[in-house]
């Protein structure tokens, strides 16, 4: 059903968890299941120094969550935030067309979280 | 990589006996119940001697038994059967919140013909009340319709009771009893019950093939035309192999089933100790004793039951859930919906179910497995 990416970033999620004082903090849903995703990121530099993530959701929406802190941790926080659903869905492998909503909403609460940290720093 | 099955409520695999039976007809039996010649008298012994096997397991007459392609049919059959019989009698249809969908959309789908219908609600156990089935029933009522027992959470409802009011208020009573019968001594000389579902593939017999029992005198309209088959109420050549698959599966089971039912129970019992041991805040779904005997229905919170059922895949485990993403469909379960759960525990729901394989050991796997899973999806879970 699931690529082995998928299956690896579900059954050993990375970067679980809330970053105390975080510098952004995002979340995204998907409507029409319930799912939701909350990730907070710190920054230094310009730079995505850490990403978290805590999801209530299904096996491909925690991969997904996995998969884009990982994708944006390192990069530069312009560059982070254009990371898409697609992006997500390419790292993983795939995703089976009803969930490719889990994406979304993974990319969704990276960038708002990015968002959230720019407004911050201002 | 070894294999758990713990979706015997979803399908049960076919016994060995009953594919070799099966094998056989295929084989040596291939002709036409309705020919006259030897080779169709042979099919026809093989479909007679199938029906006196369902008949006696369930204590009814040969004759009350229409073979259909299953329980969705002979839950259609029934109701449809019922309320085309008496629409000159009345238009209102009674059934509850907890019903399975072939039931449920079968009674929607006939309000949009003007039909009228009562959805009587359950407790939080998920049990029917019968004064509630009692009060619904109007005197344009022709059909009451309650199912023996839950397939997702387990409860056994009180089909004798309501069966009685049903009687005295002169209603049809229809029960789908396809997670039952095999499991629970079934009796329509003591259960006051006119129609009553059945599915081959609920007791380890073959998918596609069920029956409907229908007490000699209740009012019925077929809704298959053609061949005249099953007395002229459910036309098609018989499925000989399949019904012969059923007949000798419910045979078995009903022979079996005094000493593996309450074995099943007592392992579903340790399961369920063990797991509100392992597991913190563990949500025990169904009534607490009157529950189908390999039943484990509970709500883990915090997590989505796709999550749950991915991760048991994975460890070799199979289990499923009534909630969202697993089915394609968003809903959680009406059923759970239906006890008073919340939409997001009712997200949580995990269904295992136990069968004639499952040992001790099986469930010592699941005792390992499953709280190591909870507890990794919760510390992921965005719900605290």
């Amino acid at each position: 059903m699931y690529s082995e990416r998928v299956v690896d970033h579900f059954t050993n999620p990375r970067n679980v968890g809330a970053i105390e004082g975080a510098d952004g903090k995002g979340q995204d849903s998907n409507p029409s299941c319930g799912d939701f995703t909350r990730i907070t990121v710190r920054i230094a530099d310009g730079t995505v120094a850490e990403a978290k993530f805590k999801t209530f959701g299904c096996s491909a929406a925690i991969a997904s969550a996995s998969m884009v802190t990982t994708l944006a941790v390192g990069k530069p926080v312009d560059d982070a935030a254009r990371i898409s659903a697609e992006d997500v869905l390419l790292a993983l492998g795939g995703l089976p067309g009803p969930k490719h909503g889990c994406a979304l909403m993974a990319a969704g609460a990276l960038r708002s979280a990015l968002a959230d940290a720019k407004v911050k720093s201002r | 990589m070894r294999r758990i099955y713990l979706d015997h409520a979803a399908t049960t695999p076919v016994d060995p006996r009953v594919a070799d039976a099966m094998a056989a007809v295929y084989r040596d039996a291939n002709g036409n119940p309705s020919s006259i010649h030897a080779e169709g008298r042979r099919a026809r012994a093989l479909v007679d001697e199938a029906r006196d096997r369902v008949a006696a397991a369930i204590d009814a007459d040969p004759a009350e038994i229409i073979f259909t392609s299953g329980g969705t049919e002979a839950d259609n059959l029934a109701i449809r059967g019922t309320v085309h019989a008496l629409r000159a009698k009345g238009d209102h249809v009674v059934t509850t919140a907890i019903e399975h969908h072939a039931v449920l959309d079968t009674v929607h789908e006939l309000e949009r013909d003007g039909v009228r219908a009562t959805i009587v609600p359950v407790d939080r156990h998920g049990m029917v009340d019968p004064d509630d089935i009692a009060r619904a029933i109007t005197e344009r009522t022709v059909l009451v319709s309650v199912m023996h027992a839950n397939n997702e959470i387990g409860t056994v409802e009180p089909i004798a009771e309501i069966g009685r009011i049903c009687r005295e208020r002169g209603v049809v009573f229809h029960s789908d009893a396809v997670q039952t019968v095999g499991a629970l001594a079934v009796d329509v000389r003591r259960i006051p019950v006119d129609l009553l579902s059945l599915n081959a593939h609920k007791f380890y017999g073959p998918k596609g093939v069920g029956a409907l029992y229908v007490r000699t005198g209740t009012p019925f309209a077929r809704m298959q035309t053609g061949g005249g088959q099953e007395r002229d109420r459910r036309a098609g050549t018989e499925n000989v192999a399949g019904v012969v698959g059923m007949g000798l599966a419910l045979e078995i089971a009903t022979r079996e089933r005094p000493t593996e039912s309450p074995r099943l129970a007592a392992l579903r019992d340790r399961l369920l100790a063990g797991l509100r041991e392992r597991v913190p805040d563990l949500v025990l779904n169904g009534h607490p004793t009157d529950r189908l005997p390999n039943n484990a229905s509970i709500c883990v919170r915090g997590v989505q039951g796709e999550s749950l059922i991915v991760a048991l895949d994975l460890a070799g485990i199979a289990a499923s859930s009534g909630a969202a993403c697993t089915t394609g469909s968003l809903e959680p379960s009406h059923v759970l919906l239906a006890i008073g759960l919340s939409r997001e525990v009712a997200q949580g729901s995990l269904r295992l179910t136990l069968g004639r394989a499952t040992t001790d050991e099986h469930i010592d796997v699941v005792l390992e497995e499953l709280p190591k899973i909870a507890s990794r999806l919760r510390a992921a879970s965005a719900v605290a």
